[in-house]
């Protein structure tokens, strides 16, 4: 139907009975929106359970990406020093959070398990020198800050194939 | 009224600081006021409730870069601003807020100034103050600026036309120009908005659109010749020229109250400023309500508004008013 004349004044209403209703706003330092399991956030390499990582230094992450911001240099594991179970580990890997898009393609990449995206995504920094991760910053467990929602309620069981220990 | 000259000194600084503080806390009512219409907070970070938004508004406005065009007429782009604030702020001298008191010795009228033809003094202000939006526009050498400064002009000459007219009408039925003798006869006989309905409607309307306020605002929105006449302005001579808006904004509410909400009159006397403050507040609200309600106006519908629609109303209603008048004489 045609709008008539006075639905311009119904509209004053609307706009009146809104100033009594609760804002929608979530306010976002207060209230942090549970993330879903799945969520791409900072990256985190792990280590098996004897302390040993389990990244090989296979660079197939470094070559996945698509913003090319994963760095890799690896080395030969030695008898005294022995820091992956395999031939070689990652002497240097450094990911630039500046260039990463958080695509996940490293994650699925990775033959090992090795790397994968957590849920932080708070890294705001105030230089971009600051934004490059180190093995050891990305070794190191991230800072829970954002509440995780029911991984058994949101998420598709995790596959067999699957650790992550 | 035998009044000493410092008493109207005292006033008119008294009045200036709470009419710039009105000011400053207006466009915090206003963001938060229209905010909980949108279901959603106004500002509430700087400060409890946001009250220190103003404040950090005005901080950052100081410390912009208030930039000055190469090829902008020097004279003319620094003072337009300052014309229009200056303009909008001296209208409200005349206006009554409240019955005059006696303190000690001394008898404080309720206006800084009163004379004979306060109306046609606060329009001839209004007038002058559209010089500084001209000016401003032009002396900024931007074809932006020139365009939305000589849309914003026609605009407030149209409509200026149906303002004056419209209070033609509560002159007639009070018999003076003077906006002190308006308010004492509103208080013999009846508020004027019951019997100049049409004559109050008018007054608001052609009122929004003189402030360029929404939905007569046009020529200041953002998405329409990016900035109008303030587009070459940065820093504080934008807050001038934000200032001169919102003033007149405040100083017509204060004027429409004058002429047909009674002015000072409240259940007590001494407490005329009130009552005439409680009024501009409701009037204020009036005003952000139609921000927040309403669609901007096309350019063409706005000057057919003003000149086909509001002109005739306005010419109507004094006619009847004239006839009214003298044949209930």
């Amino acid at each position: 139907m045609s709008p008539r004349p006075v639905d311009s004044f119904r509209g004053f209403g609307v706009t009146l009975r809104q100033i009594f209703k609760k804002p929608i706003t979530q306010q976002y330092p207060e209230y942090k929106r549970p993330l879903y399991p799945r969520f791409r956030g900072r990256h985190r390499l792990w280590r098996h359970a004897n302390g040993m990582e389990k990244c090989v230094g296979c660079s197939l992450c470094a070559a996945a990406c698509p913003a090319d911001c994963i760095r890799v240099v690896a080395e030969e594991n030695t008898a005294e020093n022995r820091v992956s179970p395999g031939e070689r580990y990652a002497r240097i890997y450094e990911i630039n959070l500046s260039r990463c898009i958080f695509c996940g393609y490293c994650e699925l990449a990775c033959p090992f398990d090795a790397i994968t995206l957590e849920q932080e995504f708070e890294i705001s920094e105030y230089s971009r020198d600051d934004l490059i991760y180190t093995k050891d910053m990305l070794l190191a467990e991230p800072i829970k800050r954002v509440p995780v929602a029911d991984r058994d309620l949101y998420d598709t069981p995790v596959p067999a194939y699957q650790t992550r220990s | 009224m035998n009044e000493p000259w410092w008493i109207d000194a005292i006033k008119a600084v008294v009045i200036v600081n709470l009419l710039l503080g009105m000011f400053a806390y207006m466009t915090w009512v206003e963001r938060k006021l229209i905010g909980r219409m949108q279901q959603r907070y106004g500002p509430n970070r700087a400060g409890p409730f946001g009250l220190l938004q103003p404040i950090a508004d005005l901080v950052k406005l100081i410390r912009k870069e208030s930039f000055f065009p190469a090829t902008a007429v020097d004279i003319l782009y620094i003072t337009a601003p300052m014309v229009s604030a200056a303009t909008a702020l001296a209208a409200f001298s005349v206006i009554p807020f409240g019955a005059g008191w006696h303190v000690w010795h001394y008898d404080i009228s309720g206006e800084i100034m009163n004379v004979s033809i306060s109306l046609i003094f606060i329009f001839a202000l209004g007038s002058l103050g559209i010089y500084g939006f001209i000016v401003g526009g032009w002396a900024s050498d931007s074809k932006y600026a020139l365009l939305g400064s000589m849309r914003t002009c026609a605009q407030l000459v149209s409509y200026e036309v149906a303002l004056a007219l419209s209070v033609l009408g509560v002159v007639l039925m009070a018999g003076s120009l003077s906006l002190v003798d308006i308010v004492e006869r509103q208080q013999d006989t009846i508020w004027y908005a019951v019997p100049q309905l049409v004559g109050l409607l008018v007054f608001f309307a052609a009122g929004t659109a003189e402030t360029n306020r929404p939905p007569f605002d046009l020529p200041e929105a953002d998405t329409e010749l990016v900035a109008g006449y303030h587009t070459e302005y940065s820093g504080m001579r934008f807050g001038l020229f934000s200032m001169a808006e919102y003033v007149n904004m405040i100083t017509l509410s204060g004027l429409c109250v004058t002429l047909f909400f009674g002015g000072w009159i409240g259940p007590w006397s001494p407490l005329g400023p009130l009552w005439f403050l409680l009024k501009v507040l409701i009037l204020i609200f009036l005003f952000i309500w139609l921000r927040a309600t309403l669609p901007r106006l096309r350019y063409d519908q706005l000057m057919a508004f003003g000149w086909k629609v509001l002109l005739p109303l306005a010419t109507v209603n004094a006619l009847v008013t004239a006839a009214l008048v003298v044949a209930f004489r």
